[in-house]
C-alpha cells in the first residue's frame, strides 16, 4: 500500500499549523476527509440537490437513489441482512440515543438493570442515565483489569433475571482496546439479552460484520469514517426494529395520519423523520469507496504497524507512560508525560504541529477507575505515517524541554 | 506566538512550586472551582479578619502548568489585602485575560505586577483562558460566599 498516495488525497495535510506540516493525530474525535468525499458534497449540491422521497419530478427521483446508494453500501460494509436495518440518525451519539429511548419506553421497568462498562464514553452512558431518572432502572458497570481489558468473568456475573440490555463499545476511545464483543454478545444472548455496541470507534478501524457478531444494535458515527459531519447510522436487527416505537415524529416517518390515529411508515423510514443531511449522506458513499479502494486489511495492518512503532518508540522516552496495555489494541494511543499536565502536552505540540487531543475524552468514568484526571492521546488514521510519529516523539521531548525538566 | 511568551519561567516556577498551597487554619470563607472540560478542580481557603482584610488566602487542588501559577500568584497578590482591594484585582487580571487591558491598580509593586503580566500571554490561547480564570473566579465566589461550585462553564 502506498500510504503517501493516500495523504496525497487528504487536501488539509497541504496546508501548514503554525509554519508546519500537519501532523493530525486526532482521528479518534474525528478523521480527515479525503477530495473524494469534500467534491461530492459541492457536486451534489451543485449539479443535483433536491430533497429525497416524496417529489415526483427528476432531481428528487435522482437525489433519493443516490441517498438509498448509500444505505446499500453501508448494509454491505458491515454485512447487514436487509437495508431495512440500516437507519441513518445524527452520529452514533443519536444512535444510541434512539435505541435507549424506544427500547427503553417498551421494555425498562423500575428496577430493571442495564450492563454497560467502565469503558465506556459518555455517549454510551447518558442515555442509559436518563432511564435511571425517568423508569429507575438501575446501571452496571462491568469492570476493567489495569490493563484496560473487560474482565469477561465479572461481566458474566453481572447479568441477572433483571438485565434487560447490554450496551458496550467495540473499541475504547482511551486505551485503544479492542473489546471482544463477539463472547460478550455470546454470553449475553445465552442470558436472552440483547447486545448494543458502540462502533463508532471501531468503524474506522476494524471488520465490522453484524451478521457474524450476531449484535442486536450497532451505532456508527460518519465523521470519524472519512465522512461528513452530521450523519451517522444505527444498524439494528429487523425485529428489533419492527418492534420498537419510533423515536422522533414527523414528516417522512408517517404512513396515515387521521384527527384520531396515525401510523408509522415501514422500514427504515419509520426512523427517519424529517429532511435528513442528505448531500452528506450521498457523500458517505465516497467514504466506503475509499476504504474499500485501500481494503479493510491493509488498512487493519498499516495502522497496526504503526501503533507498535509508537509504543515502541515511546517506550523509550522515560518520562512517558502509556495508559493501559489491552491484549488487542488498535490505533489510539492515550499517555502522560512526567511533570508535564495533559493540557500543556497539548499546547506545546500544537505549536510543532503536532494535533492530539488533551482531556478525559468523555471517559470520565475511565479516568477515575485508572485514578487520573486527565490524559494526552494520540489516535491515529491511514493516512498517518511513521514519520509522524517520529515528530510526535520529538515533540514530546520539547514539552520536557519547555519545562526544563531533565 | 512563542511558546516562551506563554510558559514564562515564573509561570513555570509557580506551577512546579506553588506557593500559599493547603488548608489554612482558621479559614473563614471558601469555595471550590471546577473545570469540566479537563478535569481541574480547585478549592479556594480563605480568612477575612473583621476589618475585612484577607489575612489567610490558600488552596489546595490540581491542575496544569498554567492554571496551578495563576492561583499560586493570585495568592501572593490578594493575601494581606482588603476586600475591596483584592476585588479590583481579581477584575484586573479578568480584564488582562479577557481583553488585554492593562493593570490599573495602585495597589500591586513593580515586582507583583510583573508576577500578575505574566499571566496576560495567556489570552492568546483561547482554549487555555479557562486553565488561568478558574480560581480567580473561585476567589470571588468565596470572597461572596456563594456556596455554590464555580464551573468554568457557567461563568463568562
Amino acid at each position: 500500500m502506498n500510504i503517501e498516495n493516500i495523504k496525497s488525497q487528504f487536501p488539509i495535510f497541504s496546508k501548514k499549523i503554525n509554519g508546519k506540516p500537519l501532523v493530525y493525530l486526532d482521528s479518534s474525535n474525528s478523521s480527515q476527509k479525503p477530495i473524494s468525499v469534500i467534491n461530492r458534497l459541492g457536486e451534489f449540491y451543485k449539479n443535483e440537490f433536491s430533497n429525497i422521497g416524496r417529489s415526483i419530478h427528476s432531481l428528487s427521483v435522482n437525489a433519493t437513489n443516490k441517498f438509498e446508494e448509500t444505505r446499500m453500501s453501508v448494509k454491505d460494509f458491515i454485512n447487514a441482512d436487509s437495508k431495512d436495518e440500516i437507519i441513518f440518525t445524527k452520529n452514533a451519539t443519536e444512535s444510541i440515543n434512539l435505541v435507549a429511548s424506544t427500547f427503553g419506553k417498551q421494555n425498562i421497568e423500575k428496577g430493571d438493570e442495564i450492563l454497560i462498562t467502565e469503558l465506556e464514553h459518555h455517549s454510551n452512558y447518558v442515555p442509559w442515565h436518563y432511564l435511571r431518572e425517568s423508569k429507575g432502572a438501575v446501571i452496571k458497570f462491568a469492570p476493567i483489569d489495569d490493563d484496560g481489558d473487560i474482565i469477561i468473568s465479572e461481566f458474566e456475573k453481572l447479568i441477572t433475571s433483571k438485565t434487560k440490555i447490554v450496551a458496550v463499545t467495540h473499541l475504547s476511545n482511551v486505551t485503544g482496546t479492542i473489546v471482544p464483543v463477539k463472547e460478550i454478545i455470546d454470553i449475553a444472548h445465552k442470558k436472552k439479552v440483547p447486545v448494543l455496541i458502540d462502533g463508532c470507534q471501531s468503524a474506522p478501524h476494524i471488520k465490522i460484520d453484524v451478521k457474524d457478531l450476531d449484535c442486536d444494535f450497532y451505532a456508527i458515527s460518519c465523521h470519524k469514517v472519512y465522512g461528513p459531519t452530521g450523519v451517522g447510522v444505527l444498524y439494528a436487527k429487523k425485529e428489533w426494529l419492527e418492534k420498537l416505537p419510533p423515536y422522533i415524529g414527523g414528516g417522512g416517518m408517517i404512513s396515515e395520519v387521521d384527527k384520531d390515529k396515525i401510523s408509522y411508515a415501514p422500514l427504515p423510514e419509520k426512523y427517519e423523520a424529517g429532511t435528513m443531511p442528505t448531500a452528506e449522506i450521498v457523500a458517505f458513499n465516497e467514504s466506503i469507496k475509499f476504504m474499500k479502494s485501500i481494503g479493510i486489511e491493509n488498512l487493519v495492518n498499516h495502522e497496526r504497524e504503526l501503533t507498535n512503532y509508537a509504543i515502541e518508540k515511546l517506550k523509550t522516552i522515560n518520562s512517558v507512560k502509556i495508559i493501559g496495555n489491552p491484549k488487542n489494541k488498535a490505533g489510539v494511543i492515550s499517555f502522560t508525560i512526567k511533570g508535564v499536565h495533559p493540557h500543556d502536552i497539548a499546547t506545546i505540540l500544537d505549536e510543532d504541529g503536532v494535533a492530539i487531543r488533551a482531556g478525559h475524552h468523555c471517559c470520565q468514568i475511565l479516568h477515575q477507575r485508572l485514578n487520573l484526571t486527565a490524559t494526552a492521546r494520540a489516535s491515529f488514521g491511514v493516512y498517518n505515517t511513521k514519520e509522524d510519529i517520529d515528530i510526535l516523539c520529538k515533540a514530546i521531548l520539547n514539552c520536557r524541554k519547555v519545562f526544563d525538566l531533565k | 506566538m512563542d511558546l516562551k511568551e506563554l510558559y514564562q519561567d515564573i509561570i513555570l516556577e509557580h506551577g512546579k512550586s506553588p506557593r500559599n498551597f493547603g488548608k489554612c487554619i482558621g479559614h473563614n470563607h471558601e469555595a471550590k472551582g471546577y473545570n469540566p472540560l479537563c478535569g481541574d478542580q480547585v478549592h479556594i481557603y480563605l480568612k477575612l479578619n473583621e476589618k475585612k482584610n484577607v489575612d489567610e488566602l490558600t488552596f489546595e487542588g490540581s491542575g496544569c502548568a498554567i492554571s496551578m501559577a495563576s492561583t499560586s500568584i493570585m495568592t501572593e497578590l490578594v493575601k494581606g489585602k482588603s476586600l475591596e482591594v483584592a476585588k479590583k484585582i481579581i477584575s484586573d487580571f479578568l480584564n488582562m485575560i479577557k481583553s488585554g487591558s492593562i493593570i490599573t491598580t495602585k495597589d500591586l509593586d513593580e515586582d507583583q505586577k510583573t508576577k500578575i503580566m505574566s499571566l496576560s500571554g495567556v489570552k492568546q490561547y483561547p482554549m487555555r483562558v479557562k486553565c488561568a480564570t478558574l480560581s480567580w473566579h473561585t476567589l470571588v465566589s468565596a470572597l461572596d460566599d456563594k456556596k455554590v461550585e464555580v464551573n468554568t462553564e457557567k461563568v463568562d
